[in-house]
């Protein structure tokens, strides 16, 4: 099978490749897929807070090249995005952007779950530390 | 000399017809281009005289007799030829029939078939090596079973079996044993004399012949071997296989034979030469390879490896300029990781880690010491990239962490 060109191009120069501290309040992390399926893609976003745009994003992933090619691409769209706009990213956009094959839509699939699981852990974390610094109130009250 | 890209390496999948070979066919596209069955003329005497010369070098090539061989389009049709002939034959003595789970396809589905048809088949799990055990094929042995079909060497890992040992045991319980020797046959000895093989299937690109013609090795005495023929006609190759005989790939896959069979004194140690060069290269270089399959026993020109963290197909991507396979979900059509791998306790995540190289006769020095420097680069780039290889570094143990499975 040969591969698209976007798909060879992210391949051969990954985007934001890397890992933040999940220790940082502002970092949501999504990990999906399994080993014994062949792909784990670990996805990340920085948050800020104040205005809820995803400042930076990182992948790594342990797949084929179009999963690499997804998160690749999935972190160039993320970068600028707010978390809604994030949401609506959809995997029939990356099948399209990178020309993927029907036996390979699976690495879109998992590209979008692991954008969403990275916005749910982010906020997750967020809504454990307001009611952290909103507990001490409480407690007054 | 500068190395010519892309580098093939997957000469298990097939090979380049040899230009010896090539040679040796081409008067009988064009000046000797009778049908081995005209008897009334020359250019039919000439044809038929052509196919009994390359008879007679695949039959040497096995220590056969040329009156044992049948020509068939190749090692597929030889295996269903094998396992249905003699189940269709021998039906009335028995219908057990005894294979393993690591055969190629061209066995096993046959074999699924004739269960369909109302036959027993017993797969035998293999170690973790990839071999059968004479003992488990004796223990599986009843009073029903009429053939016996194991492989001589596996196609994905390379894996010997005892067939010396397994032939002894058919023999001495009077139960016919065919094996698929595809991959076997002029890499490595092969008697079926010595080997009490009563059936052997072949084929000529896999030792640098042309596609499309093979054969099945049928023992004439001791015990006599008597098939049902699958395809009827004209009543060729003494009825068992009909059909216009192929004279130019028949004579290219003599040709084939002979060749291999003179040079497999040099081209086996040089060949395993380059493999283990291949092999050290690799391994000294990159932690946690492993092989798979036997270490010693196994073809000399395959080495299958798996390098943890890393999926096969984007490794394949990073070694472009290379032609090998892999094991990994992602290049089959099923999306299964190789059921060959899968059988010898390989879990899945280093099946879909593995990579088949396969060496042969037009393989150099230089050219392993290319493909060692690029799957290092390959794997090293893809391990940095890899988010499990990054929490195996942070002393995460892989197998504890609930994923979610897809």
């Amino acid at each position: 099978m040969a591969y698209s060109s976007k798909v060879l191009d992210h391949y051969n120069n990954p985007r934001n490749v890397g890992s933040f501290s999940t220790a940082d309040p502002n970092v949501g992390t999504g990990l999906v897929g399994a080993p014994e399926c062949g792909d784990v893609l670990k996805l990340q976003i920085l948050v800020n807070p104040e205005t809820g745009v995803i400042e930076d994003a990182k992948f790594k992933t342990f797949g084929c090249g179009s999963a690499i090619a997804s998160s690749s691409l999935a972190t160039e769209w993320l970068r600028g995005k707010t978390i809604e706009q994030a949401l609506a990213i959809k995997n029939t956009e990356i099948v399209e952007e990178l020309a993927l094959p029907p036996v390979k839509v699976h690495c879109s699939v998992l590209a979008e779950d692991a954008i969403k699981a990275a916005i749910k852990n982010y906020q997750e974390k967020q809504a454990a530390r307001q009611s952290k610094e909103a507990k001490p109130e409480a407690v007054g009250v | 000399m500068t190395l010519k890209l892309p580098i093939y390496m997957d000469n298990n999948a097939t090979t380049r017809c040899d230009p010896r070979v090539v040679e040796a066919m081409l008067p009988y596209f064009t000046e000797k281009y009778g049908n081995a069955a005209s008897r009334n003329h020359a250019f039919g005497w000439e044809a038929e005289a052509a196919v009994e010369d390359a008879r007679a070098q695949v039959a040497t090539i096995i220590g056969a007799s040329p009156k044992e061989i049948v020509f068939t389009s190749g090692a597929t049709e030889s295996n269903n030829l094998a396992l249905k002939g003699v189940a269709s034959m021998y039906r009335k003595k028995g219908n057990h029939i005894i294979t393993a789970v690591t055969e190629h396809k061209a066995v096993i589905d046959p074999c699924k078939r004739l269960e369909r048809d109302g036959f027993q088949v017993t797969f035998l799990p293999v170690d973790r090596y990839g071999q059968v055990h004479p003992e488990q094929v004796a223990e599986a042995i009843t009073p029903q079973t009429i053939l016996v079909s194991i492989m001589a060497a596996n196609n994905e890992i390379g894996t010997l079996n005892p067939i010396r040992e397994i032939g002894r045991i058919c023999k001495e319980k009077g139960v016919l044993f065919h094996t698929d020797a595809v991959q076997a046959v002029g890499k490595i000895p092969i008697d079926v004399n010595e080997m009490g093989i009563d059936l052997l299937s072949m084929t000529a690109h896999k030792l640098y012949g042309p596609k499309g013609i093979g054969a099945l090795y049928v023992r004439k005495k001791d015990p006599r071997v008597r098939l049902d023929p699958i395809i009827d006609g004209g009543g060729h190759e003494r009825g068992m296989r009909s059909g216009t005989l192929a004279v130019p790939l028949i004579v290219g896959f003599g040709e084939a034979c002979d060749i291999a069979r003179r040079e497999m004194p040099e081209e086996a140690p040089r060949l395993l030469q380059l493999r283990e060069r291949l092999r050290q290269g690799i391994m000294s270089r990159l932690e946690e390879t492993y092989i798979n399959g036997h270490p010693t026993e196994r073809l000399p020109g395959n080495i299958n490896l798996s390098f943890a963290y890393v999926e096969g197909e984007a490794l394949m991507m990073g070694i472009k300029d290379v032609a090998v396979s892999s094991g990994s979900a992602c290049t089959s059509a099923s999306l299964e990781p190789s059921y060959v791998l899968r059988a010898l306790g390989v879990g899945d995540e280093l099946a879909h880690s593995s990579i088949r190289f396969g060496l042969g006769r037009f393989n150099t020095q230089e050219e392993v010491d290319f493909v060692i420097e690029q799957v290092v680069k390959a794997v090293t780039h893809l391990r940095e990239m890899s988010p499990l290889y990054e929490m195996a570094r942070a002393g995460i143990d892989l197998k504890s962490v609930q994923w979610a499975a897809h």
